[in-house]
C-alpha cells in the first residue's frame, strides 16, 4: 500500500489513504471519492465516458493515474454545482440523454468545449465531442443540444 | 409527420407531446444510479475467472493458492452450485461454471470474492486450473452434415426449421442468387454489466440489484440456480446503460447471489469490457443463401432460401433468432411461394443471442440485396422493384399467415424517396478533410471519391412469438390528484418511464405522476426485447389508469348523482358528456385512494409446423432506409454522408424519444454495415476492446433526415407499434448498397456480399 | 511518496537515477491502459514511478532560427503540436497529431510517449522518420543523441537504457511540402491500419518516405525516395505519372505487414502502395496527366 496523497477534485482537498498506486483516477474518484458521475466503460481512452478536466485539460480519468494527479485542479461534473447548468439542461430537453451513461462525460466534453469555442461549427462539434462514444442515440439530438447551448449564449451576450 | 415539426409540443405533457425523461435531470447532473455505481463501505467484489480455451475438458481446478491471499473472502466453483446446475432463456443448457468441460473461451469456471478488484485480479491468476484442450467445433456446415463431433449433451442443432408454401416447382423468368454473410456484431452497451447482491440479514433469500432487460425471467432463473422458491430471490432494476438484447441472458447474476448468501455479506461484481465481450451473448453470425425468381417485370415469383446460424456454445434465444430469420425471409414483399430450410447451430464460438432485430438483421441485408440484384437483373430502378412488390394489409405470408397490421410499405418507400438528399458536394464546401473518407487521415482527395446511393426496406415482427404467453403487468394508485404508477418494465434508456408518465396523464388527467420502482414487487412485464414495451407495458399501465378511472367515475356517479357511464376526462377535468357535470381531477381524487392492478396479454400465436406454416407472429412494422456514402474506391474507405427514412410507427406518442430510437438505432445499423464485428480466429476473439472493435463516433454518423407514417394500428392498445427495432433493420444494406453503387460507378464488377462491408471488400481484394 | 512528481529536469533525471527500474510515466495514455488491463503488473508496494509531465523544461519546444531546427520536448502533447505555430512549423506532424485517438487522448498523450512505447502503428513516429528526427536522451551519466531510426530498435522496443530520459527530439524545419496519411476503418479514434510520411525538402533536392504498420518498426524507403527524388522536376513541383505510380510500388515492396485482426498484409501493402501514390502527387502536383 503506498502512502496518502492529495488530490484537488472541485475545488476541494480528498485525502486518499491506503490506495494501490495503480489506481486510475477514475476509480479513486468514484471508490475512494464517492464522484460517482464519472463513467467507465472500456478502460483504455476509447469512449469519453470519464472524461473530467485536469488542469484545465479534458481528459480520460481512467488514463490518469491518481497519485500522479496530485497538486492539480479536478474538475468532475459533480463540480459544475447542484443546479443544472444551460449545458446540462439542455441535454435533457434536446433528448440527448436515453440511458445516459455516456452524459456525465458528454457534458464536461461539451462545457470545455463551448467554454474554449463558443460558436463551433457542426464538424467542430462532431470532431471535438469524437471521443465521446454513445451507443443510444446516434448523436443527432447532442449534437441538437450542443447547439441550442451555443445559440442561447450567444444571444445572452447581445 | 415530420418529426422536427413534432418535438415543440408540450401542452398536458400526455400522449403524443415529448415531455422531458423523468430521470433526465438525475443522468445529467450525475446522479443517477446505474447498476455499477451501487456499492458502499464493506460491499466485497466478486470476479470471475473463465476458461482460455474454447473446447477443453477440466482435469482439476486447485484454488488453494487463491485462498491464501491477504483480502481473499472465498472461491467458488460448480460444487458450490446448490440447485440447478445450468440455466438459460429457453433452454436450459448453459452451466453456472463449467464443471467437466469448457465450450467458449470465456466460459466462467470460479467466481471470488475479495476486498479490492486487484485482489480479485490476483486471486482469479492464483487459480490453478488444468485443461486437456480438445478440438473446437467451428464450421457450422461441419454441425449440419453431421460430421462435428457433439459438444454438448444436448447436441450441436439447436433448431432446424422449413418453410414450405406454395408451389414449390414455380420458377421465374429471372433467376437471381448469392450467398451472404453477417458478421458478429456486439451490442456495445455502454454501461458494463454490473450488480450488487445484498443477502437477507436472517438468511436465505437475497436482493439483487442488477441491470437486465427482464427482471422476473432473471428471478426464475437465479431461484432455480440457488436452490430457492421465487418469493426469497427480490430483484431491483438497476440503473440500465443501455442493453439491446445482451442483457436478456444470465451474465453475472447467479454469481454474484452466490458468492453474497456463501459469504453473508453485499458482493458486487462489475465486468470489463474485455470481460463483456465473453460475457454476454451476440448477434448471431450467418451464412444466407437466397435465390429469387421473378418476372421479367420483377414480380417475385419464389423465393428459395438457406439460413446458417451460428448459435456459438449455448442456446440462448438461437431458436427465436432463427425462427424471426427464416419467417423474413421475403421481407415486406408479396412472394407466393417460398421453399426456405434454416439451421442453428451450436459450435465452440462465444454464444449469440439477442441484439436489435435479431435474425430479422440478418434476413433484410439478404433480401435487400436480393431486391437490388433483381432489379439489375430485370432493368428495373430498385425503388421501382421495391414498390412492385410491396406488401400491404391482408397480403399472405409464407407462414400462411395474414398480414393483419397496418402495412404502409409503400408509403414508407415513397416518403423516404421524396426525402432531401444531402446539399454538400464530395468533400463538404469547406474542404475540411473530416468530409471525406478517411477523416483526419488524410488519404483521399476529392477526386478518388465516389458517391452511392442505397435503398432498404425491412418488416420486423413485434413482440414475442409462436405462442409464448406474452403478457406485462402494471398498477395504478390514484389518490390527492396524484397518480403512482408500479411496474416491473426494466428501463433500459429507451424512455418507458417518460411513456407511462404521458399514458397516465391521458388516461387520468392528473399532472402529477410518481413511478414507483422497478422491481419484483409487481407482477412480470415482460422483456424490453422485441419492440414490444409501448404496446405491451404501454397496454398495461393504459388498462391500470382506466381501471383507477372507471372506479373514479363510479364513485363521482355515486356521489354527485350524474351517470358515470357519461363521464370522460378533458384535459385535468372529469366532465360528462351531457355538460352537467365539469371537476378538476384534483378536486374530485383529493379524497380517494383507488388502486388497481392490470395485466395486458396480446393475441395468442401459435407454432409453426413442420413445413413453416402458421400464425406465429402478432404484428409487423415497417420501415424504409436510404444511404448516401462517398467511397474512396482505392482504398475501401467508406463515410457515410447522409440517412433517410420514413418509419411505419403506427402512432407517434412521444416524437423526441422515437427520433432518439431512428437516430440510434440508424447509428448501430451503420455500425454493422461499415464497422462492427467480433473478429474470432480458431475460436478466440481477438478483438475485445473498443480499441478495436470500433463504434461509430461523432465523425462517422451522419445526419438523419427521418419522417414518420402515422397510420394508427388497431391491435394495438394506444395505436403505437414498436418502434426501437426498425430503425436498425434496412439502414445496414442500404449503405451496403450504397457502396455497392459506388464501387459499380467506379467501373469495378466484383461482388460485395458480406457486412461488414471492409475495406478489402471494396477494393476486390 | 507515491508517485515521483519532479518539477525540473535535474530532479527528474536525479529521480530516474535513483530509480532506474522505475515506470516512467508521462501522459498515461499508452502506460494506463496497460496497467488498466493488467497487462503490466504493478506490485502493491514499492511501486516506482516517476510522473514527467510537470517538468517544464520536457513539456515545453524551441525554435532556432539560425539552423531551423525545432527541439520538441518529450512532453510536449499532441493537442499543441495539432495546431498553430507548431502546425505551421511542422505540418505533417501536425496532421499525423490530429489522427491520434480521441481529443482527450490527445490532450494528454505526447510526443516523447509515442516513441517511448515505440507501436509500429505509433502516428508520430513516421513524420519523425521521415523528417531524420533526431533523439535525445539524459540519464544521471550525461546526454547522447541518436537518430530515430537507431532508436527505434523493433515492435515496443527503444534504446532507451534503464534510468535514462527521453529529453526531446529534434526536427528540422523545412519549406517543402510535407504530408501525413493513415489508414483505418474509422473517421476518428482509430489504431492505423497502415500509415505513411512524405516529406520534401526542395532546396536540397530531397524525398523521405516512412511507413507506419507495415513493419515491426517504421520502414523507410529508400528505392522510392531515389526514384521520386531523380524524376522529379524541382523547379516547378512536377512528377510525371509513372513515377508516382512506381514510387507507390516501391514503397508497397519495401513494407513487410503482417495479417492480423485488424487487417491483411495484402491490404496493408496495398495500401501503403495508394497512399504513397497519392501523397507524392500532392508533392508534386504538376505533371499529371
Amino acid at each position: 500500500m503506498s502512502e496518502i496523497y492529495t488530490l484537488h477534485v472541485n475545488g476541494r482537498d480528498h485525502e486518499v489513504r491506503d490506495a494501490w498506486l495503480g489506481e486510475n483516477l477514475l476509480y479513486v474518484l468514484r471508490e475512494r471519492l464517492g464522484l460517482m458521475a464519472a463513467k467507465g466503460a472500456c478502460e483504455q481512452g476509447e469512449c469519453g465516458s470519464c472524461s473530467v478536466e485536469v488542469a484545465g485539460e479534458l481528459v480520460c480519468a481512467c488514463l490518469v493515474m491518481a497519485a500522479a494527479a496530485i497538486d492539480e485542479p479536478i474538475r468532475t461534473v459533480e463540480g459544475l454545482g447542484d443546479v443544472p447548468t444551460d449545458v446540462q439542461q439542455a441535454f435533457v430537453d434536446t433528448g440527448a440523454v436515453q440511458c445516459g451513461f455516456c452524459t456525465p462525460g458528454l457534458i464536461v466534453a461539451t462545457h470545455h468545449l463551448l467554454d474554449r469555442e463558443p460558436e463551433p461549427t457542426e464538424l467542430q462539434i462532431r470532431e471535438e465531442l469524437s471521443g465521446n462514444v454513445c451507443r443510444c442515440t446516434g448523436y443527432g439530438r447532442i449534437i441538437e443540444a450542443v447547439q441550442q447551448v451555443a445559440v442561447a449564449r450567444r444571444a445572452a451576450t447581445r | 409527420m415530420s418529426l422536427t415539426d413534432a418535438i415543440t409540443g408540450t401542452g398536458h405533457q400526455g400522449l403524443g407531446t415529448s415531455p422531458t425523461r423523468p430521470d433526465g435531470i438525475a443522468k445529467v447532473m450525475g446522479t443517477f444510479e446505474f447498476s455499477g455505481d451501487l456499492g458502499g463501505d464493506g460491499v466485497l467484489w466478486g470476479a470471475t475467472l473463465r476458461s482460455p480455451h474454447p473446447h477443453a475438458r477440466i482435469v482439476r481446478i486447485d484454488p488453494s493458492a487463491a485462498w491464501k491471499i491477504d483480502g481473499v473472502e472465498t472461491v467458488i466453483t460448480a460444487d458450490d452450485v446448490p440447485g440447478a446446475m445450468h440455466y438459460g432463456l429457453i433452454a436450459q443448457d448453459q452451466p453456472v461454471f463449467a464443471a467437466d468441460v469448457v465450450r467458449y473461451v470465456g466460459e466462467p469456471v470460479a467466481a471470488v470474492a475479495a476486498d479490492h478488484p486487484e485482489t480479485c485480479r490476483r486471486a482469479l491468476d492464483a487459480i490453478v486450473v488444468e485443461y486437456e484442450v480438445l478440438e473446437p467445433v467451428l464450421d457450422p456446415d461441419l454441425v449440419i452434415s453431421g460430421e462435428a463431433p457433439s459438444i454438448h449433451p444436448a447436441g450441436n442443432m439447436l433448431r432446424e426449421q422449413r418453410i414450405e408454401h406454395g408451389d414449390l416447382d414455380a420458377t421465374g423468368d429471372v433467376v437471381v442468387e448469392a450467398t451472404y454473410d453477417i458478421g458478429m456484431q456486439d451490442q456495445a452497451f455502454l454501461g458494463l454489466e454490473a450488480a450488487l447482491a445484498i443477502p437477507d440479514s436472517g438468511g436465505g433469500g437475497v436482493e439483487l440489484h442488477i441491470a437486465t432487460q427482464w427482471l422476473h425471467e432473471d428471478r426464475g432463473q437465479i431461484a432455480a440456480c440457488l436452490g430457492l422458491p421465487e418469493e426469497q430471490v427480490r430483484l431491483v432494476l438497476g440503473g440500465v446503460g443501455g442493453a439491446f438484447g445482451a442483457r436478456e441472458d444470465i451474465s453475472l447474476q447467479v454469481h454474484s447471489c452466490l458468492l453474497a448468501l456463501r459469504l453473508g455479506r453485499p458482493v458486487r461484481m462489475q465486468y470489463t469490457r474485455a470481460e463483456s465481450f465473453l460475457g454476454h451473448v451476440h448477434r448471431h453470425p450467418a451464412t444466407i443463401w437466397m435465390r429469387h425468381h421473378a418476372t421479367t417485370d420483377g414480380q417475385i415469383v419464389k423465393i428459395e432460401a438457406r439460413f446458417v446460424f451460428d448459435g456459438g456454445a449455448y442456446a440462448s434465444t438461437s431458436s427465436a433468432v432463427l425462427l424471426n430469420a427464416i419467417t423474413h425471409t421475403q421481407g415486406p414483399y408479396r412472394c407466393p411461394n417460398a421453399l426456405v430450410e434454416g439451421y442453428a447451430v451450436r459450435t465452440n464460438h462465444l454464444p449469440c443471442g439477442a441484439m436489435r432485430g435479431f435474425g430479422v438483421v440478418q434476413a433484410c441485408y439478404a433480401h435487400e440485396s436480393q431486391m437490388d440484384k433483381l432489379a439489375e437483373a430485370c432493368g428495373i430502378d430498385p425503388v421501382e422493384i421495391r414498390l412492385r412488390n410491396a406488401m400491404r394489409t391482408g397480403d399472405e405470408m409464407i407462414t400462411g399467415q395474414t398480414m393483419d397490421s397496418v402495412a404502409p410499405v409503400e408509403e414508407c418507400i415513397r416518403e423516404t424517396v421524396a426525402l432531401p438528399f444531402p446539399d454538400e458536394p464530395v468533400g463538404g464546401h469547406d474542404g475540411d478533410v473530416m468530409r471525406l473518407p478517411g477523416g483526419a487521415g488524410r488519404t483521399a482527395d476529392a477526386r478518388h471519391v465516389v458517391r452511392g446511393i442505397g435503398y432498404g426496406v425491412a418488416m420486423k415482427n413485434l413482440m414475442y412469438s409462436e405462442g409464448f404467453d406474452d403478457f406485462s403487468t402494471a398498477r395504478c394508485r390514484l389518490a390527492g390528484g396524484v397518480a403512482t404508477l408500479k411496474f416491473a418494465t426494466a428501463e433500459v434508456g429507451q424512455g418507458f418511464v417518460t411513456l407511462a408518465g404521458q399514458i397516465a396523464r391521458t388516461v387520468l388527467g392528473v399532472d402529477e405522476v410518481v413511478l414507483d420502482r422497478i422491481d419484483t414487487g409487481v407482477g412480470s412485464a415482460g422483456s424490453t426485447s422485441a419492440s414490444r414495451q409501448t404496446w405491451m407495458s404501454g397496454g398495461a399501465v393504459q388498462a391500470a389508469c382506466v381501471a383507477v378511472r372507471d372506479r373514479l367515475f363510479e364513485q363521482l356517479g355515486r356521489e354527485h348523482g350524474v351517470d358515470p357511464a357519461l363521464l370522460t376526462i378533458d384535459g385535468r377535468d372529469v366532465v360528462d358528456s351531457t355538460g352537467t357535470f365539469r371537476m378538476p381531477v384534483v378536486e374530485a381524487t383529493a379524497s380517494v385512494a383507488l388502486d388497481e392492478t392490470a395485466v395486458y396479454r396480446h393475441p395468442t400465436t401459435e407454432e409453426l409446423d413442420e413445413r413453416g406454416q402458421g400464425n406465429c407472429h402478432v404484428a409487423f412494422a415497417f420501415v424504409a432506409h436510404r444511404a448516401v456514402v462517398d467511397v474512396d474506391v482505392d482504398l475501401g474507405l467508406v463515410r457515410v454522408v447522409q440517412v433517410a427514412t420514413a418509419q411505419d410507427v403506427g402512432r407517434a406518442l412521444n416524437p423526441v424519444s422515437l427520433t432518439g430510437q431512428i437516430e440510434g438505432g440508424i447509428a448501430q445499423g451503420l455500425g454493422l454495415a461499415v464497422m462492427e464485428e467480433i473478429v474470432q480466429i480458431d475460436g478466440v476473439i481477438r478483438n475485445a476492446s473498443f480499441t478495436d472493435y470500433l463504434l461509430p463516433t461523432m465523425l462517422d454518423m451522419p445526419p438523419v433526415v427521418a419522417t414518420v407514417i402515422e397510420q394508427p394500428e388497431p391491435l394495438s392498445p394506444l395505436g403505437a407499434k414498436g418502434v426501437g427495432e426498425p430503425p436498425c433493420i434496412s439502414v445496414t444494406p442500404a449503405i451496403a448498397a450504397a457502396i455497392r453503387d459506388a464501387v459499380r460507378q467506379a467501373g469495378r464488377t466484383h461482388r460485395i456480399d458480406r457486412v461488414p462491408v471492409r475495406p478489402t471488400d471494396i477494393i476486390g481484394l | 511518496m507515491p508517485v515521483v512528481v519532479p518539477t525540473s529536469l535535474a530532479d527528474a533525471v536525479a529521480a530516474a537515477g535513483a530509480a532506474p527500474d522505475a515506470l516512467l510515466l508521462a501522459g498515461g495514455t499508452d502506460l494506463m491502459v496497460e496497467i488498466n488491463e493488467r497487462h503490466r503488473d504493478l506490485p502493491w508496494n514499492d511501486a516506482a514511478v516517476i510522473s514527467l509531465n510537470r517538468v517544464p523544461e520536457l513539456c515545453s519546444w524551441t525554435f532556432d532560427p539560425d539552423d531551423r531546427r525545432l527541439r520538441l520536448g518529450a512532453g510536449v502533447r499532441w493537442a499543441e503540436i495539432e495546431r498553430d505555430p507548431l502546425r505551421a512549423m511542422v505540418p505533417a506532424l501536425a496532421e499525423a497529431a490530429r489522427t491520434v485517438g480521441s481529443p482527450q487522448i490527445r490532450n494528454a498523450g505526447t510526443v516523447g510517449g509515442n516513441l517511448a512505447t515505440c507501436s509500429p502503428a505509433g502516428d508520430g513516429l513516421p513524420v519523425l522518420a521521415a523528417l531524420g528526427a533526431e533523439v535525445h536522451l539524459v540519464s544521471v551519466d550525461g546526454r547522447r543523441s541518436m537518430p530515430i531510426g537507431d532508436f527505434m530498435v523493433g515492435v515496443k522496443r527503444t534504446a532507451l537504457q534503464p534510468g535514462e530520459l527521453i529529453e526531446s527530439v529534434t526536427v528540422p524545419v523545412l519549406d517543402g511540402w510535407q504530408g501525413y496519411s493513415k489508414v483505418g476503418v474509422r473517421n476518428a479514434m482509430v489504431i492505423a491500419t497502415a500509415s505513411a510520411c512524405v516529406v520534401t525538402d526542395p532546396p536540397n533536392r530531397s524525398v523521405r518516405i516512412a511507413l507506419g504498420s507495415v513493419g515491426p518498426t517504421i520502414l523507410r524507403c529508400p528505392e522510392a525516395e531515389a526514384h521520386v527524388t531523380a524524376a522529379a522536376d524541382w523547379d516547378s513541383a512536377a512528377i510525371d505519372d509513372a513515377t508516382v505510380t512506381e514510387a507507390g510500388r516501391l514503397a508497397a515492396a519495401t513494407s513487410r505487414p503482417i495479417d492480423d485482426h485488424r487487417s491483411s498484409a495484402d491490404y496493408r501493402r496495398h495500401a501503403i502502395g495508394v497512399m504513397v501514390q497519392r501523397l507524392i502527387r500532392r508533392a508534386f502536383p504538376g505533371g499529371a496527366s
